[in-house]
């Protein structure tokens, strides 16, 4: 990797790495501190390494750096006398300097105890995740902004309340006690889930950072599946269900950032190992009596690996649907059962079943009907298409319209 | 949006006797119907079954066995879903797989205490 490239590659991976650790020594009464250890820590790096060039261990460099300047900070600021050892104390360690532990094991539980802090139900689900994409992933704000379509300044204050909120609850960043798990574990999962698709299926141009998010989201949840407390079933759905998603990243997007639909899409593109892991995930988390929107979301996932129109694969989508829906309802969910309908049955069966929905204020809606009339009352499909086409907002959504209304017209 | 209670009803003797096909397509249209509710976003409960076996008691410790002696339709199941209006209730109901069996489905909007 170039120089260029391995600032930015190593700052997003080590920063939160450095700033779990020194958070859970400091609690989120200072996190601002840790962020800013971090964040000069890196400042002195890029300026070193510019002069001297790469150390031949940049990730030790970085640690050995930002415990100096912990150290110096804490005992400056007494905070360490305030603060920090009276927990050193009563953890017993018996030690009077200060411990800055950032080995590997430490860092990983330093990781998983922040994402439990983080994805606290008294914050908002936007706010965990830009806390999370800040903390647990090293994104800029900026990133952020661009993540959501967003400003700065609208990032900066949600991430400035998350904490303050925080303060006043009085979070810690420790592991939720062994009866509390399953149910700080639904938070977490859901903000995973949600940091995923922000990267999936958000309107934001920019690939790379859409895939960044995705990436991320699967890191943080690999940490979940390899530690024993959180290798949970659901845990290990959401992991398949993420490398299924993630084995078409580089089938479903162009290189201008727009869908190439299912149908369109080169198989050969498709990310065969990312397949094989989410199946061993999906076996992984096909234990325990309880069958979560996760576990139905990926077996989904992985009949669309299957290229082949089989009834069996279609036959099984639906049904899948079809027990989701009553679980948790979403207006795509409802819209896929209908598409899968009409694979597995007709498309007369799916047309009846599609005009219940009345999602009027949805252009997916409208495509899904133009989709279903195409073949049998061109006129009916082309009125809906271009409703739908009124109704898209991005680019890529209009673009995709256009070419399915210029398909019809073409074959008069 | 008002709640509305579906009570299945059908014949005691009607219990299924068909092939495991059969059974199988009769599930197929089951989940296929509580699907349709669900994309709709009008179920608010999927329900449950009620096994055959059954007490009824009356005033003065009367326990009789099983509640369809008298009646030919016994109660096999119920599901909750929400409607606006009583005829889009019915509207619902009209896709259950339970006519096909001789069976009816009863529509009771609750009313909140």
């Amino acid at each position: 990797m170039e120089q260029q490239e391995i600032i930015p590659h190593l700052f997003r991976t080590e920063y939160s790495k450095i700033v779990s650790v020194l958070g859970r020594l400091v609690g989120f009464e200072h996190i601002e501190i840790a962020e800013d250890i971090a964040s000069d820590t890196f400042l002195l790096a890029t300026e070193t390494w510019g002069i001297k060039g790469l150390p031949e261990n940049p990730a030790a460099w970085l640690y050995t750096v930002a415990k100096n300047k912990a150290r110096d900070h804490l005992k400056r600021n007494n905070i360490f006398s305030e603060k920090v050892k009276p927990g050193i104390q009563r953890s017993n360690t018996g030690s009077h300097e200060i411990e800055i532990d950032l080995s590997n094991k430490n860092i990983a539980d330093s990781q998983l105890q922040m994402m439990f802090a983080i994805c606290h139900p008294s914050i908002p689900a936007e706010a965990q995740i830009g806390l999370s994409l800040r903390i647990l992933c090293g994104f800029g704000i900026e990133e952020i902004a661009g993540a959501f379509l967003s400003n700065k300044e609208t990032i900066n204050k949600r991430l400035f309340r998350a904490k303050e909120k925080l303060r006043k609850e009085k979070v810690r960043i420790e592991f939720p006690r062994v009866s509390e798990i399953d149910a700080r574990l639904e938070t977490v999962l859901t903000t995973l889930y949600l940091l995923f698709n922000e990267g999936y299926y958000s309107s934001s141009q920019n690939t790379t950072l859409r895939k960044d998010l995705c990436l991320e989201a699967m890191r943080l949840n690999y940490l979940l599946v390899d530690d024993p407390h959180t290798n949970k079933p659901p845990v290990n759905a959401l992991l398949s269900l993420m490398c299924f998603h993630a084995s078409r990243f580089d089938a479903r997007l162009n290189q201008n950032g727009e869908i190439i639909l299912y149908d369109d899409q080169d198989t050969t593109l498709w990310d065969k190992n990312l397949i094989i892991q989410g199946e061993f995930y999906l076996n992984k988390a096909a234990t325990g009596d309880k069958i979560s929107k996760y576990h139905l979301e990926a077996a989904i996932a992985y009949w669309h690996t299957k290229k082949d129109d089989t009834t069996e694969k279609w036959e099984s989508i639906l049904q899948l649907y079809n027990t989701l829906l009553p679980i948790e309802y979403s207006p795509i969910a409802a819209l896929n059962r209908t598409f899968a309908l009409a694979k597995a049955r007709n498309k007369q069966t799916a047309i009846i079943e599609a005009e219940k929905l009345k999602l009027t204020s949805n252009h997916l809606y409208y495509s899904l009907l133009g989709h279903l009339y195409t073949d049998i009352d061109k006129q009916q499909a082309l009125i809906h298409l271009k409703t739908a086409l009124k109704l898209a907002k991005s680019k890529a959504d209009k673009e995709t319209i256009r070419k399915s209304i210029t398909k019809i017209v073409e074959t008069k | 949006m008002k709640d509305f209670l579906f009570l299945f009803r059908r014949a005691s003797t009607a219990m299924p006797t068909g092939s495991p096909e059969e059974m199988q397509s009769m599930t197929q249209q089951w989940m296929d119907w509580i699907g349709s509710i669900a994309a709709q976003n009008k179920l608010v409960d999927r329900g449950n079954r009620l096994g055959e076996e059954g007490k009824v008691l009356r005033p003065n410790n009367v326990v009789t066995d099983g509640p369809y002696t008298e009646i030919k339709e016994s109660l096999g199941g119920y599901t909750l879903v929400k409607a606006n209006s009583m005829d889009e209730a019915v509207e619902l109901a009209k896709g259950c797989p339970i006519f096909a069996v001789g069976g009816s489905v009863e529509v009771r909007p609750i009313d909140q205490m």
